[in-house]
This record gives structure tokens, sequence and C-alpha cells, in this order.
């Protein structure tokens, strides 16, 4: 049995709940209509290439990548396009997005839509590169960066470690979970294909161990596979952090203001490893992926495999429908996932999972004064003081939370979580981060 | 366009992340406090008789009511006395007086420790002392005579409560004579009967025993960390003991050190007051080293037997400085070249 690694500095362990743990990824047909937003990503928005009335197939390209950093839209169902409109997203924003009214399912016949195993890695380094490019595959723990922009080493740097993040440290969620499980073959394939784009010969699974099963499936393939290795971790959250899994895994840190590959070190979630084998191997670019549907009182918590694009209500529907009692709706998890005002919000690249919480546990208390107790400054995991943070930015003292490193903070919400006094830390922690960020762009204006 | 019904017809609460709050609540945070202290509080009924249960129950009901009031019609606002640190401090108040204690100074000491040490600042969270400590200073340099007949633990015995000085008192007085310590160390209470409680004492401190228990609970519990008693115990044994090693005759050993007076309590129940202690480990462990120092040496060279509450109060003056210079350590820091 390997050692149990954890990352050191702070952390909470909120209760798990992994309700859906046990329930195998159901597929949900497409129908209805769909809503295509041209942003799913981090970075420019794509350009939508289809108009009103044309008629698209399944892995048809519904809008370009427009620069380095950003991602294809590719439509995930046939049918029509009944307009490009603004429509709200997760943001909360109304977004530019492709209508699609679904008309059968009809994919695009260069798609390898069979379920043979592809093991043979025979594309180029350059040519993995183009594929996942080509395939709008963004990073899908939530962060939705393009990952062929991670995936290409910067000159004079060098990666020497993949890290394949199949933590899932967020409670409630289960979706990474049940892909090990069930697609454990193809995420190592997947594993394969990123360590020959990155040039690397090692690779580590990182999951924590509350998830033996997945452990011990993984670590049975891996046994014969050269390189790759499964890293059972301590169950702690925010693990599934960047920053955080990298210093459990290697013991490395990475810079304050500076990236994974300072240290050697690439990471990818499972579900973009997934992605990433299928548009190498399959020539498929990323149109479903699976979210996890969950919470106390719905009826049956649930892993969907589900096209882009599909209302979260269709989704909550297959589950069970909306519990009465139904006081928030959280995209993500609860620890750092959005709350939305409508269920009428598509299913996004970046989209986990969707949780119904209880009106009894929806509402924050009033919050009291700070007993100075320090535990927000002994959970935090980038080693900041969020009790002083808050303060700084109540009272406007924004070049001193820059002092303070307020940068730095991941917004884990590790703090918000363990205060005793309900306070709004992390609020206010945004809203230095905001400031700061506006300080920082104007120096630099200044200095051009 | 056709919408699901589910969509509309409810009105969903949104917020900022996180949506899940861990149990702990500052009034959680406190009553945890009063729990881990009923041990030395029954020891304390054990050794001094029904006063030591009255007494700090009347010590509660005060700091409650003058809280209360001063919220209410000084500070115009609302009291927020639920929180139960107000039921801490006139416990803890309480723990660190004398069991025939009258009344009318009691009332005192709490006022004290409530209007002037917690809310002339601002209520709780704002106060830089630890109230109780301010209100017990305030009685011992204003009543030196009350504060100081300490009774001998007799029990439920009926008899007149006899007093006599603390350990901490009989050593000051037996140096200022010139006795040598270690000539004295035989008529002083045995380290057992210290450990247990078994000596003149106020009502909370005697039983190092059940300090200790309740500092285990707190621990379990996770209400404090270990640092910060922790690192007084061990500074008060090591430098105790240095003294001890280089002169033995003029020196009480460090066991004495570690059980006589009120270093239990203040070590575990005081100094780790959340309001006026540091913010990172590594500070609280400077902060426990100089209430160590201090402690050792108001003992040693003072005019008081007794230096923790001193040595307390003097570091909570340290505490903002402490906050503004010893820093976690960060996350990914880059080191500076040259």
């Amino acid at each position: 049995m390997q050692k149990i690694k954890t990352f050191p500095k702070g952390g909470v362990h909120p209760p798990e709940h992994k309700l859906s743990a046990g329930r195998p990824i159901e597929v949900l047909p497409p129908g209805g209509r769909v809503v295509v937003p041209v942003v799913q990503h981090i970075g420019a928005p794509a350009e939508p290439v289809v108009q009103r009335g044309d008629e698209v197939k399944v892995g048809q390209l519904l809008a370009k990548s427009s620069g380095y950093v950003s991602a294809n839209v590719h439509s995930p169902v046939s049918g029509k396009v009944f307009r490009i409109d603004k429509r709200f997203d997760a943001s909360g924003y109304k977004r530019t997005s492709v209508i699609i009214d679904v008309e059968g399912d009809d994919w695009l016949p260069e798609i390898d839509r069979s379920e043979t195993l592809v093991r043979e890695i025979t594309a180029a380094r350059e040519e993995i590169l183009a594929r996942i490019q080509e395939a709008g595959i963004v990073g899908m723990g939530g962060a939705t960066f393009p990952s062929h922009v991670k995936l290409n080493v910067p000159r004079g740097k060098k990666a020497e470690l993949l890290i394949i993040n199949g933590v899932e440290c967020e409670p409630y969620l289960t979706a990474d979970h049940r892909l090990m499980l069930e697609r454990g073959e193809e995420l190592l394939v997947g594993t394969r294909i990123l360590m020959k784009a990155l040039g690397v010969d090692r690779a580590v699974i990182g999951i924590e161990n509350n998830k033996p099963d997945a452990i011990e499936h993984l670590s049975r393939l891996t046994a014969a596979e050269e390189g790759i290795t499964v890293q059972p971790l301590k169950v702690k959250y925010p693990q599934g952090g960047e920053k955080q899994l990298i210093k459990a895994v290697t013991g490395r840190e990475v810079p304050s203001g500076g990236l994974p590959i300072d240290v050697g070190v690439v990471v990818h979630n499972v579900g973009t490893t997934v992605a990433a084998y299928e548009a190498v191997q399959k020539n498929k670019p990323l149109i479903e992926r699976v979210v996890t549907v969950t919470g106390k009182s719905l009826a049956k918590p649930s892993n969907f495999l589900v096209r882009i694009g599909t209302p979260i209500s269709a989704l909550v529907d297959a589950a069970g429908g909306l519990p009465d009692d139904t006081g928030k709706v959280v995209l993500g998890g609860p620890m750092m996932g959005k709350a939305v005002a409508r269920l009428d919000i598509p299913v996004t690249k970046g989209i986990s999972g969707v949780l119904l919480i209880p009106d009894a546990e929806a509402h924050r208390r009033p919050y009291q004064a700070c007993i100075r107790c320090a535990r927000c400054v002994s959970v935090c995991p980038m080693g900041l003081e969020p009790y002083l943070l808050m303060d700084l930015g109540v009272h406007e003292r924004f070049e001193r939370a820059r002092d303070e490193r307020v940068m730095d903070c991941i917004e884990c919400g590790s703090c918000s979580y363990i205060c005793p006094a309900d306070r709004p830390l992390l609020d206010y922690i945004r809203l230095d981060k905001l400031r700061v960020g506006e300080m920082i762009r104007k120096a630099k204006q200044a200095v051009k | 366009m056709k919408e699901k019904q589910a969509t509309m017809d409810k009105l969903l609460t949104v917020s900022m992340s996180p949506h899940v709050h861990h149990r702990d609540t500052t009034s959680r945070l406190m009553y945890g406090v009063v729990i881990a202290l009923l041990p030395a509080w029954a020891a304390s009924v054990w050794f001094f008789g029904w006063g030591a249960l009255y007494i700090p129950l009347l010590s509660v009901f005060f700091a409650v009511l003058f809280e209360y009031l001063i919220a209410r019609f000084l500070l115009k606002r609302e009291p927020s006395v639920r929180d139960g640190s107000a039921v801490v401090t006139g416990l803890l108040l309480a723990f660190t007086l004398p069991v025939n204690i009258p009344v009318w100074i009691l009332a005192i000491g709490v006022f004290v420790a409530i209007g002037v040490g917690k809310m002339s600042f601002g209520g709780l969270g704002t106060n830089p002392f630890n109230p109780a400590l301010v209100g017990r200073v305030f009685l011992f340099i204003s009543f030196p005579v009350q504060m100081t007949s300490w009774p001998l633990p007799k029990g439920f015995a009926t008899a007149d409560a006899v007093t006599g000085a603390t350990p901490l008192g009989l050593l000051k007085e037996g140096m200022r004579q010139g006795e040598h310590v270690a000539d004295m160390m035989k008529e002083l209470p045995a380290n057992l009967d210290m450990f247990m409680g078994h000596m003149p004492g106020s009502m909370g401190e005697v039983a190092a025993a059940a300090l200790l228990l309740g500092f285990l609970y707190l621990l379990w519990k996770r209400i404090i960390t270990w640092h910060i008693p922790v690192t007084i115990f061990v500074t008060v044994f090591l430098f105790s003991g240095l003294l001890w090693l280089i002169d033995p005759v003029n020196n009480a050993t460090p066991w004495f050190h570690l059980l006589s007076g009120g270093l239990m309590l203040g070590a575990i129940f005081m100094a780790t007051d959340y309001v006026t202690s540091p913010m990172t480990h590594r500070g609280m462990i400077w902060y426990g080293v100089g209430i160590g120092l201090l402690t050792v040496i108001i003992r040693r060279w003072g005019a008081y037997p007794e230096g923790v509450q001193f040595a307390i109060l003097i570091m909570n003056a340290f505490v903002p400085l402490i906050n503004l210079y010893v820093k976690p350590k960060r996350f990914g820091e880059v080191k500076k070249n040259g």
C-alpha cells in the first residue's frame, strides 16, 4: 500500500455527502432545444460560424476560437439553428449563444462512435496539440482554461511530470469518480496522449482515499503501465486545487504569481483527459460531459452523460424532479460552485454538478463580530490571513491588501466555511482582488 | 417560447460561495470553554464547599447582566449576551478569586472586567486585554487583604474557614526573610497534592489535574490548539529548571512552578482567550514564550508571589505587534535574492 499524501498547510473537511457515488453514468439523450454559449472557457469568446436556419450535425463547428487563449465550440446535437441570441449562463449574465432545435441524432461521419478502445497513439506531438485545440477542450474540473495552452510548454521551461486530477474534493460531486471507475482504460490512454504532448515520461493520478474503488481499479490498470502511478491522497479540501495537488504529490510549491510549469508540473482533470482521448483517438470534439445531479432531498441523485447546451432543468427532471423544499441551486460543488437564479441555464464545458440545496440550508446566518479565533488563518491553504484581508476590504485599504498577498487567494472558501461568527470573509477578499487587479492593470498601463 | 414550469414558479436564493458552513458558531465555542471548565469547578466545590458553587454562578449572573445593561442603555445596540462570552468571563474571573470573597467585591470586579475590560473597547472581539484578568488585577490592587486571604481546602466541613498563604505566597515570604528555598520546599505541599489541588488558592486554579482534563477537552473539540498552553508549560519548566540547576538553594523546582499558583488556569484558559492572543501559530509560540519567561521572572524577582496574571496582560499588549510581524508562511513565497 502506498503512503497517503496530502498538502501540509490549511484545508478543511466538510461533510462529504457523495450521494451519487454508487450510481453509474446514465446517458441522457438530447432533445428539445439546446443553448450553446460561445464563451464556455477562460479567454476570448469564440465567433459563431453558423447562421439562423442552418442545419447542423453533431460535432460540427458552431463557433470558431478567436485567438490562442480561446476555444472552439461544436454542435452537441443535430438539428436546425433556431437563432443566435443572448441567453443567461451560469455567470448570471446573458451571453451570445447558438440556440438549436434538436432533430434526431445525426453525427458527422468522421467521428468514431464505436466503443472499441484505441490504445495505439499514432498521432505525433504537434498533431495531438492540434487535435486537442481543434476539439475545443478546456479544463473540465471547472476552471475551463483552454487545454492546448497548458499542454504547450513555453520556451525555457520544461515539464517533468503530468498530474491527473482525480481528487474531486468538493462535497457531493461524483462525476470524476464515476469516470475513473467506468472509463479507466480511456483515461489511461488519454494520460499517455497528454504525456506525449508534454514530452514527459512520468504521470501520477491523484485520488482522495474516499474513493477506494477508483484507487484500486486504476492501480490495477496501471500496474502494467510504465511511468503511470496512482497516488492515494488524504481527504482534505481544497486538494483538487492545482497548487495544493502539486504540493501534495511532489512537495513542490508553485511560486506566488507563477504557474505549475514553473515547478515542472502540468495538471489535467480526469474529465479533460478522457476528452483528450476522445479527441485524438476518436476524432470527437468536446460536446458532452458527465454531470452529477445531487441534493439531500432529490429523489434520484445521479451522474449523467449529457450534451452541452442541455438546460439544467432537464437534468433535474431526469433525477426525479425539483424537490419542493429547494432553496438554492448551485452549479458545481457547495464550496466553489455558483448559485443560479434559474433552471433554464445550459450545461457548459465546466459544469461538473447541479446541487439542489434545501431551503433550510440555503441561507446564510447573520454575521457577528470577529472573535479573532484564528481559524481562518489556520485553514487558509495559501498561508494568508483572511480576517485581515476582510478588514482591509471593509476599510478600502487595497494597497495593504496587495502587500498582504491577496492575489494569491484561490477563493476556495475554507475561511468563510470555518468562521464561527459567519463572517463573509471571501466576499470581501473578492472585493480586494477586484480592486487590486484594477490597480495592477493601471500600473501596467502607466508603464507602457 | 415554452419554458419548463419548474423553472419560473419558484424564487431561488442566490449568494456567493461557499454554500455550506461548519457547524461551529461563536456561542458553541464559548459554551465549549464552559464545559472544559466544569472539572475544575467540580474540584473547587470538593475542596472549598458550596461557596465555590454559588460564587461563580453569581459572577456569571453579574457578567451577563452588566453586559446586557451596558449594551442596551449605554451603547444603545442589540445586546449579544447569548454568544456566551460574558458567561466565560464571569466564570473565569470567579475562578481567580478566593472562595470567601465578599459579594460586593465580586460585583465590582465583574463590573470592571465587563465594563472597562470589554465593553469600553466596543465589546466582544475588540478588547486588547483579557477582561477576566483586568477585573482580577483591579481587585488585587484595590482589595489586597481580601484578595490574599486564601481559605485552606476544607471540603464541606462546617467549621469556620481557616485561611493560609498559597504555596507561592509562602515561598515569596520565606525568600523575603532570607530563608533558603531548598529548606522551605520541605514545608510546601508535595507535588502530588498540588497536582490534585490540595492547597490554598483561588477557586479554579488549585486542581491541576482537573484543569488538564479541561485542556484535553478543548483540544479534542478543537476549540483551541496546543500552541499557547504547551509553549507556556515548556518555557516555565525549562527556565525555572535552568535557575534551579544553577542555584538549587535559592530556586524552587520546575515542578513546583508548573503546579503552583494560577499557571495551569492561566495557560489553558486565560492566555488562550481568542480575542487577546495572536492569530498565527508561530505568533502563539512567541506569545507563550513571553508569558512563560515573565511568569518566572515575576515569581522569582518581582514584588508579587504570582506572576501569571501580569505576564498574560503584558503579553496581551504585544499581540498587535506580534500579529503585524509574525505572518503565516505564505504558500509559494518567492525568496528575494540579494
